[in-house]
């Protein structure tokens, strides 16, 4: 947790940047080693501060976005590593150990199944609920909000969400759909009323299950904390994500509507999709810089996923997709967080809309999955941090020798002058091993200012 | 003068195009020329698509649209056995492990609106239901589908099965998907691979000599 100064308000986001930064490396309540590694782990939050700001560092940070991989590196399944913490524990430090990034490959994404068992959680299969032992976790889509609830999402987001949404995701509260909002609460004829359907047995067990789901993630928390904890510790290795959130256009395809309800309601009720997403941008904001201020660590994951070439044209991109994610970068970075936004699939045909000129310089990173990293250095350079974008199916099936010359290749026309960090362009559950140590050694050798 | 039909559909006038369908189905319009104009429209759309024009929102809708004109001419369609001569049999589906849908709907749709037979085995599907499909309608072209990195294995898999099966010459097999590449396409043993429906539609033409 980043204590927050008496004067937080009075800062300017520059100030509040510095001051997120600072924390992070100071690091508060971690006990190192031994001083080697506190100082490496001081230098590699300077190297990740000096890519933000588009400065050289002293070498190209190394940070691979990684899933599920380190449960197969180390031999257990990916169910094991979501129910079981020892375990989780165990394969997570020996990935660490033996890999060495410059940054933690931390415990916490890969999410506790009992708290989504308790939940009878209805979004997602899991390892062993609807997925393989050994297959990552996966969404489900569908229309869990309807389009005639749009006016509902707007007129009370948190109420939509506890009363209509939740119920639906979650089959353990399927119940909660009887409350009343907690807006009824205001005088005292009204209290009786609105609190009885609390009582109705089928509501009590929903809350019982939501009491025992807490319960779990606090277990849960206080195991990855620790597991991560030590890693830092000992490794030197400070963590790359502080808070998460999302494009507000997202939010209601993934999470809500669906994507192809919400492409049908792009032509149907386009004014309900902006007015709903301007209702979501200060809700994504709060939750980006919660979770930063929490984690200590300034860095806001946004995965990026319905805005990108495949999925719509550059003209949707400009009205539905671009100018609410940019109200989330710009209220990210008001805080002093530094927006990480991950762009999944490809962004050729609009690299030029998002090196937006109304967005500060040294503020937020990109990382890339297909897009073209010379392009996009071309159109980011001096504006944005890049970074990217070794591919899943090099570290799965090619050899060192490639992935070397890849990386060796990325570093000599794309990360020339810094403001770039050597990532994998997808999030690796499966890998060869040697293919990611020679992305390591690669980047040690060739990415040295 | 108004738009006819076909110009309506293409141009995802919605509501005027619904209603003009039902306006002719008053005035007797035999449901049979209201499917044609439809087919007409979808491959207006088709090419909108492949020339950039249009994108996937634009061809959901479409597929929506079809939905909402086959349940009003449905109940007027007389079965006259008319069967439309197809460019090609495809089996496709999603490899086992992986749930992820979108994509392949898109290409079974795309392939669909283009002449060809699409047998669509769904998402998450075991390699012997690959086998057993296979087997039952004989296709020209198998079509894997995946989105997560674990599926370069399961590809593989589906793939040997098929050809421990003796139908790998029969068929020419196709991959794709979020992580699909060149490396991936020798890596299973697939004939080729496509970035986009477009290119879905690309190979299944240039497989069938069209």
């Amino acid at each position: 947790m980043m204590n927050l100064t008496d004067n937080w308000n009075e800062l300017t986001p520059d100030e509040k940047f510095e001051a997120r930064f600072e924390s992070l490396k100071a690091a508060e309540g971690v006990e190192f080693v031994n001083e080697e590694i506190e100082e490496k782990y001081k230098a590699t939050v300077q190297r990740l501060k000096d890519v933000i700001e588009l400065k050289q560092p002293d070498r190209v940070p190394i940070a691979p976005n990684i899933g599920f991989y380190p449960a197969e590196y180390a031999g257990i399944t990916a169910e094991e590593a979501m129910y079981d913490y020892d375990k989780l524990g165990m394969a997570w430090e020996e990935f660490n150990q033996d890999f060495d990034f410059d940054f933690l490959v931390s415990t916490a994404m890969i999410g506790p199944g009992p708290v989504f068992e308790t939940l009878d959680y209805q979004l997602y299969r899991w390892p062993g609920h609807g997925t393989e032992p050994d297959t990552s976790y996966q969404c489900v889509e569908d229309e869990y909000m309807k389009a005639d609830e749009y006016d509902a999402l707007i007129a009370d987001p948190s109420g939509f969400w506890m009363r209509n949404y939740l119920p639906r995701i979650f089959g353990s509260l399927a119940p909660w759909s009887q409350l009343g909002p907690f807006t009824d609460l205001v005088e005292l004829p009204f209290v009786g009323p609105s609190m009885f359907p609390v009582g109705l047995p089928d509501v009590q067990e929903a809350f019982e299950k939501y009491l025992e789901a807490g319960r779990e993630a606090l277990e849960w928390i206080q195991a990855t904390g620790e597991i991560d904890g030590k890693t830092t510790a000992t490794q030197g290795v400070p963590g790359f994500l502080g808070g998460v959130t999302k494009a507000p256009f997202d939010v209601l395809s993934d999470t809500l509507r669906g994507t192809q309800p919400l492409m049908i309601d792009m032509f149907r009720r386009p004014e309900k999709i902006h007015e709903a997403m301007e209702q979501i941008v200060p809700i994504m904001i709060e939750t980006g810089i919660r979770g930063a201020t929490a984690n200590n660590n300034p860095m806001v994951f946004i995965p990026l996923h319905k805005g990108a070439d495949s999925f719509m044209s550059r003209e949707q991109f400009q009205e539905f997709y671009w100018p609410t994610l940019k109200q989330v970068i710009l209220g990210l970075v008001e805080e002093g967080c530094v927006p990480f936004l991950f762009v999944e699939g490809a962004y050729n045909k609009r690299l030029d809309l998002i090196a937006d000129p109304e967005l500060p310089e040294g503020r937020t990173y990109w990382l890339f999955d297909k897009t073209d990293m010379v392009e996009a250095k071309k159109h980011l350079s001096g504006k944005a941090a890049i970074g990217g974008n070794v591919s899943a199916s090099l570290i799965k099936t090619g050899t060192p020798k490639e992935v070397k010359d890849y990386v060796k290749d990325l570093m000599e026309n794309v990360a020339d002058d810094g403001g770039f960090i050597l990532s994998t362009g997808v999030v690796v559950d499966d890998a060869e091993p040697e293919n990611l140590k020679a992305m390591i050694e690669a980047a040690k050798e060739y990415g040295v200012y | 003068m108004s738009k006819n039909l076909v110009e309506l559909l293409a141009d995802l006038n919605e509501d005027e195009a619904l209603n003009l369908i039902e306006s002719k189905i008053e005035d007797g319009t035999n449901p049979r020329d209201i499917l044609e104009d439809t087919k007409e429209a979808m491959q207006i759309i088709g090419s909108r698509f492949e020339e950039g024009e249009y994108f996937l929102p634009e061809l959901i809708l479409s597929g929506e649209m079809i939905n909402d004109i086959m349940e009003i001419i449905k109940p007027h369609l007389v079965d006259d056995g008319e069967e439309d001569e197809k460019l090609g049999t495809i089996v496709l589906g999603t490899v086992k492990g992986d749930i992820h849908d979108i994509g392949k709907d898109i290409v079974a749709f795309m392939l669909d609106i283009n002449g060809f037979e699409v047998h669509d085995i769904g998402v998450d599907a075991p390699i012997q239901k690959f086998i057993d499909k296979i087997e039952e309608v004989d296709p020209d072209i198998v079509a894997l589908s995946g989105f997560l990195t674990t599926v370069f294995d399961t590809m593989k898999d589906t793939i040997e099965a098929i050809k421990d099966a003796g139908l790998r010459d029969d068929v020419k097999i196709m991959i794709g998907g979020g992580p699909i590449d060149e490396q991936i396409t020798e890596y299973t043993g697939a004939d080729d691979f496509g970035d986009d429906a477009m290119e879905a539609v690309a190979l299944a033409k240039k497989w069938m000599g069209e």
